[in-house]
C-alpha cells in the first residue's frame, strides 16, 4: 500500500490547560475528530473540515483550528491542496465533489467598480427623512400604456376618465429588490427551509424552492414562494405549481453550468422522498437538458404549458448559467413568453458539484448581467423580460452594483445560508453538516433553531435594504427603478479598456 | 350522462383551453366532453384536476397532451404529437394512433396507451412515489432511448406488428434506469441496452403483471380475444436497473 502522502489541511488543537473535559466537542462534531481517552481530548484532525462548529460550542475557548503550516514543501504551484485532489483521484478512480461556490481566486469585478456619489450640482437625497422607493415588480412590463377616455357625469359635471386598455402581464411585487434563491428541500434541512420562508414573508420578498418540490410545512407561506421546475420534475404536479407566486423553471446553475442535479440516495429521507415524490433511498437524479427542451421554441413550449397548468396568472422565470453567449440566450428566452431570466454567476453556490465545475466553469455575474442588459436593450426586447442576477452576491454594495450594471433584483444564496450559521466549510454534499443547514439527520437539523435562524435572515435583508436606502440617497436617487441600468453611476478601478467596455462603465476620473 | 361538445375549429391554443376550463367550471357534474376538429391545439387537458370526466379528441391534439392533468380520461381519435402525458399525475391518456417523442416524459402516475408507435424517449424519467405508479403501454415500436433515466413505473412495448421471436429495432434502451420495469414483446440483446440497464428473467409473476394492462389495451382498442391471449402468450424481455443508485461510484468517497 502506498501511505497517503499528503498531511492534513488543518490543524486541531485543544488546550489541554483550558479543556474541561465537558466533551462537547466530541457530540458537536458531526465528522468524529474528536474522540476522548483517559484525560485527554485525542483529535483526528485529517476528518476536519473547519466548519468551526467546535470551537463556537467550546465553553473554555479551548480549541483552535487552524491552517497547518507544516505541509511539506512549499510550492507556488503544487499546493498541498492540489497534491491532496491528486491523491485522492488516484486512490479512488472518481469525481472529486464539492460543495458552496468558486472557491478560486478569479477577479471579482464587484470590487473593482466604485459608486459614484452627489456634490453640490446636483445634491444627494436624506433617506432618513425623504421616501425611497425600493418597490420591485418583476415580470413583463407592457411597452406603451394605452388609455379609453369615458365620460362621466359625477355631482352634475362631466369628467372625462381614463381606463387603462393595456393588459398588464402578471408580475410579483417585491418590498426590496433582493430575495433568497433555489435552495432544494433536500439539499438543506427542512429547518433551514422554514426560516429562510419566515424571513421572505416578514421582509416582503420571496424565497425559491429549489427542485425539491415543497414540503407541506409550507404550504402557508406560497405567497412568498417561487416554486422550481427542473429537468427532474422532482415534486412537480399541478398543486405544487399553484402553490407558489411565480414559477422558474431551472436550465442552468452557476456553480455547475451544462450539468444536470443530482441528489445522493443517502439523502433522500423519508420526508425528502414524500416532497419529492421518489422512493427512498434511491438517486434524485436530474439530468443535463430537459427532455423536452432542444431548443428556444421548445422551451416556449415548457413556459406555456406551466402557464395553462397555472391559467395564465403566474409569471414564469428562466434560470440560466452565466456562460459565454448568455446575451444570445437571455434574448431567445426574452422572446419565448418568460417574464424574467435568472442569470446565476460562477460563484453561485450549491450542495453538491463536480469541483472540476464548480472551479472552472462558467463567468463571472458582473459581465454576463452587462452583456444581457445591452442585448436585450438593442434588441428593443428589454421589458419584455425582468434579470435576476445571482451568484456570489455578498454584500448591498453588490447588490446596488448589479442593479446600476442592468438587474432587476437578486437572489442571494449563500449569504442567507451564512446569516444562518453556515461557516462556507464546503462539505455540505456530505449531508453531515454540523449547523443543521445542509443536512437531513434529525439530530443535526434540530440544531438550527427556526425562529432565531428566521431572525437572522430578515435582519440581514433588512439591513441591507437600509443600507441600499443610504446608497441611492447619495447617488440622488430615490427609486430604484431609476437605478437599473444606470451605469454612469458606476466607475471602474484597475480595469482594463476591454474590460470597462464589457462592463459598459467609465474609468474612475472620467 | 351529461355530454358537451367544444368545435376547436379555427381555435387558438389559448381560446380553445380557456373554453375548456370555462366549460368544465360551469358545469360541475359534466360526463364527457367532446372536442372537434382539434389540429394541432397544444396543452389540451393540461393541469385539469376531474374525476369520473372523459374527453374526447377528434383530430390531432398538438403537444403536451393531458400534462399535469390528474384524473380525467382522454381519448384521442387520431394521432398525437410530442409528449402526451408529460408530467402526468393521475387519468388515462388512450390514443388511437400514434405519437411522437418523449411520450409519457416524467409521467408519476396514471396511464397512457398508445395503438400505435411512439417516438424517441418515450417513458423517459417515469417516476413512482407509493402509490403513485406510471403505466405507458405501446402497441406498435418504440424509437431509441425507450425509458431513458426511468425511475419508476412499467413500460409495455407490444410491438404487434412483428412476432414474439423477431428482434427488436431500438437502441439504448433504458439509459440511466433506476427504478421501475420494461417489458418488450421480442427479442432485445444486450447490446441495445444503455448505461446502469440489465436484462432479467421473464417469469409467470411478470406475466400476471402484464396481464391486466394487456387486457385493458385490447378492450380500449377493440381487439379480439384471440389477439388478447397471442399477446398474453408471447414472448418478452424484461428491462430493469442494475441498481437504484446507478452513479454511486462515480463520486469520490473521501471527505475534501
Amino acid at each position: 500500500m502506498i501511505p497517503s502522502t499528503v498531511p492534513p489541511k488543518y490543524k486541531v488543537f485543544v488546550d489541554p490547560e483550558r479543556c474541561m473535559l465537558c466533551e462537547r466537542c466530541t457530540t458537536e462534531c458531526s465528522w468524529g475528530v474528536y474522540r476522548r481517552q483517559g484525560n485527554k481530548i485525542l483529535t483526528y484532525p485529517n476528518r476536519c473540515g473547519a466548519c468551526l462548529r467546535c470551537v463556537s460550542n467550546c465553553p473554555r475557548d479551548a480549541i483552535t483550528v487552524t491552517l497547518n503550516q507544516s505541509c511539506g514543501r512549499e510550492h507556488p504551484v503544487w499546493t498541498p491542496e492540489v497534491k491532496q485532489d491528486v491523491v485522492t483521484q488516484a486512490k479512488s478512480g472518481c469525481i472529486l465533489l464539492s460543495g458552496m461556490g468558486n472557491a478560486k481566486e478569479y477577479p471579482i469585478y464587484f470590487d473593482k467598480i466604485v459608486l459614484d456619489a452627489c456634490q453640490v450640482t446636483n445634491p444627494s437625497i436624506d433617506p432618513l427623512r425623504e421616501p425611497m422607493e425600493l418597490r420591485t415588480y418583476v415580470g413583463k412590463k407592457p411597452e406603451k400604456l394605452e388609455f379609453e377616455y369615458v365620460e362621466e357625469e359625477i355631482d352634475g359635471k362631466k369628467v372625462k376618465k381614463a381606463k387603462l386598455e393595456t393588459k398588464i402581464a402578471p408580475n410579483i411585487k417585491l418590498n426590496t429588490p433582493i430575495m433568497i434563491g433555489h435552495m432544494s428541500y433536500g439539499a438543506l434541512s427542512l429547518n433551514a427551509h422554514k426560516a429562510m420562508a419566515k424571513a421572505v414573508k416578514e421582509c416582503g420578498t420571496f424565497m425559491g424552492t429549489g427542485e425539491g418540490g415543497l414540503h407541506r410545512d409550507l404550504y402557508g407561506y406560497s405567497d412568498s414562494i417561487i416554486t422550481q421546475v427542473a429537468s427532474g420534475r422532482f415534486g412537480v404536479n399541478s398543486e405544487y405549481l399553484n402553490k407558489g407566486a411565480a414559477i422558474e423553471i431551472k436550465i442552468g446553475q452557476g456553480a455547475k453550468p451544462g450539468i444536470g442535479g443530482h441528489l445522493p440516495g443517502e439523502k433522500v429521507s423519508a420526508e425528502v422522498s414524500m416532497t419529492r415524490m421518489i422512493p427512498q433511498g434511491s438517486d434524485a437524479i436530474s439530468p443535463a437538458p430537459h427532455h423536452d427542451i432542444y431548443s428556444i421554441e421548445d422551451l416556449a413550449q415548457l413556459i406555456r404549458s406551466l402557464k395553462e397548468a397555472t391559467r395564465w396568472k403566474m409569471p414564469v422565470f428562466v434560470k440560466i448559467s452565466a456562460v459565454h453567449n448568455v446575451a444570445a440566450i437571455a434574448n431567445g428566452i426574452a422572446t419565448s413568453d418568460a417574464d424574467a431570466v435568472v442569470i446565476d454567476g460562477f460563484k453561485g453556490g450549491t450542495g453538491a458539484a463536480p469541483k472540476v465545475f464548480r472551479d472552472n466553469v462558467g463567468i463571472p455575474i458582473e459581465v454576463a448581467i452587462a452583456a444581457v442588459d445591452d442585448r436585450l436593450r438593442e434588441q428593443g426586447n428589454r421589458h419584455k423580460i425582468s434579470i435576476i442576477a445571482s451568484g456570489g452576491i455578498r454584500n448591498s454594495a453588490d447588490v446596488f452594483k448589479s442593479i446600476a450594471l442592468g438587474a432587476d433584483a437578486v437572489y442571494i444564496g449563500t449569504a442567507a445560508m451564512v446569516a444562518m450559521g453556515c461557516t462556507v466549510c464546503g462539505r455540505c454534499y456530505t449531508g453531515q453538516c454540523a449547523w443543521g443547514i445542509a443536512t437531513q439527520k434529525p439530530e443535526l437539523v434540530k440544531r438550527l433553531e427556526v425562529d432565531d435562524a428566521a431572525r437572522r435572515v430578515a435582519n440581514l435583508i433588512h439591513a441591507w435594504t437600509h443600507e441600499i436606502q443610504e446608497l441611492l440617497g447619495a447617488a440622488g436617487i430615490n427609486s430604484i427603478e431609476s437605478l437599473r441600468g444606470n451605469r454612469d453611476r458606476l466607475r471602474g478601478v484597475g480595469l482594463s479598456e476591454i474590460e470597462l467596455n464589457t462592463l459598459g462603465i467609465k474609468q474612475a476620473g472620467m | 350522462m351529461k355530454e358537451l361538445k367544444i368545435d376547436a375549429n379555427d381555435m387558438d391554443y389559448r381560446e380553445l383551453n380557456e373554453k375548456i376550463h370555462e366549460v368544465l367550471d360551469e358545469n360541475k357534474d359534466l360526463e364527457k366532453l367532446v372536442l372537434e376538429n382539434v389540429l394541432g391545439q397544444r396543452f389540451i387537458g393540461n393541469g385539469i384536476s376531474r374525476k369520473d370526466l372523459t374527453m374526447i379528441v377528434n383530430g390531432v391534439p398538438g403537444g403536451d397532451l393531458g400534462m399535469f392533468m390528474k384524473g380525467p380520461k382522454v381519448v384521442v381519435n387520431g394521432n398525437a404529437d410530442h409528449a402526451p402525458g408529460n408530467t402526468m399525475d393521475e387519468g388515462f391518456v388512450v390514443i388511437h394512433g400514434s405519437s411522437g417523442d418523449v411520450t409519457g416524459h416524467s409521467m408519476r402516475g396514471g396511464k397512457v396507451y398508445v395503438q400505435g408507435n411512439v417516438g424517441y424517449r418515450s417513458g423517459i424519467h417515469m417516476k413512482e412515489y407509493k402509490y403513485k405508479f406510471p403505466v405507458l403501454v405501446i402497441g406498435g415500436a418504440a424509437k431509441d432511448f425507450l425509458g431513458e433515466y426511468m425511475a419508476g413505473g412499467i413500460i409495455l412495448n407490444l410491438n404487434m406488428d412483428q412476432e414474439d421471436t423477431e428482434k427488436i429495432e431500438g437502441r439504448m434502451i433504458a439509459t440511466g434506469i433506476h427504478g421501475g420495469v420494461i417489458y418488450i414483446r421480442g427479442i432485445v440483446e444486450s447490446s441495445q441496452l444503455g448505461i446502469a440497464a440489465d436484462i432479467k428473467e421473464f417469469t409467470e409473476e411478470d406475466i400476471e403483471k402484464i396481464k391486466p394492462y394487456i387486457e385493458e389495451f385490447c378492450a380500449e382498442f377493440g381487439y379480439s380475444n384471440e389477439v388478447k391471449e397471442k399477446l398474453i402468450n408471447s414472448k418478452y424481455t424484461k428491462i430493469a436497473p442494475i441498481s437504484s443508485r446507478p452513479f454511486q461510484k462515480l463520486y469520490t468517497p473521501d471527505l475534501r
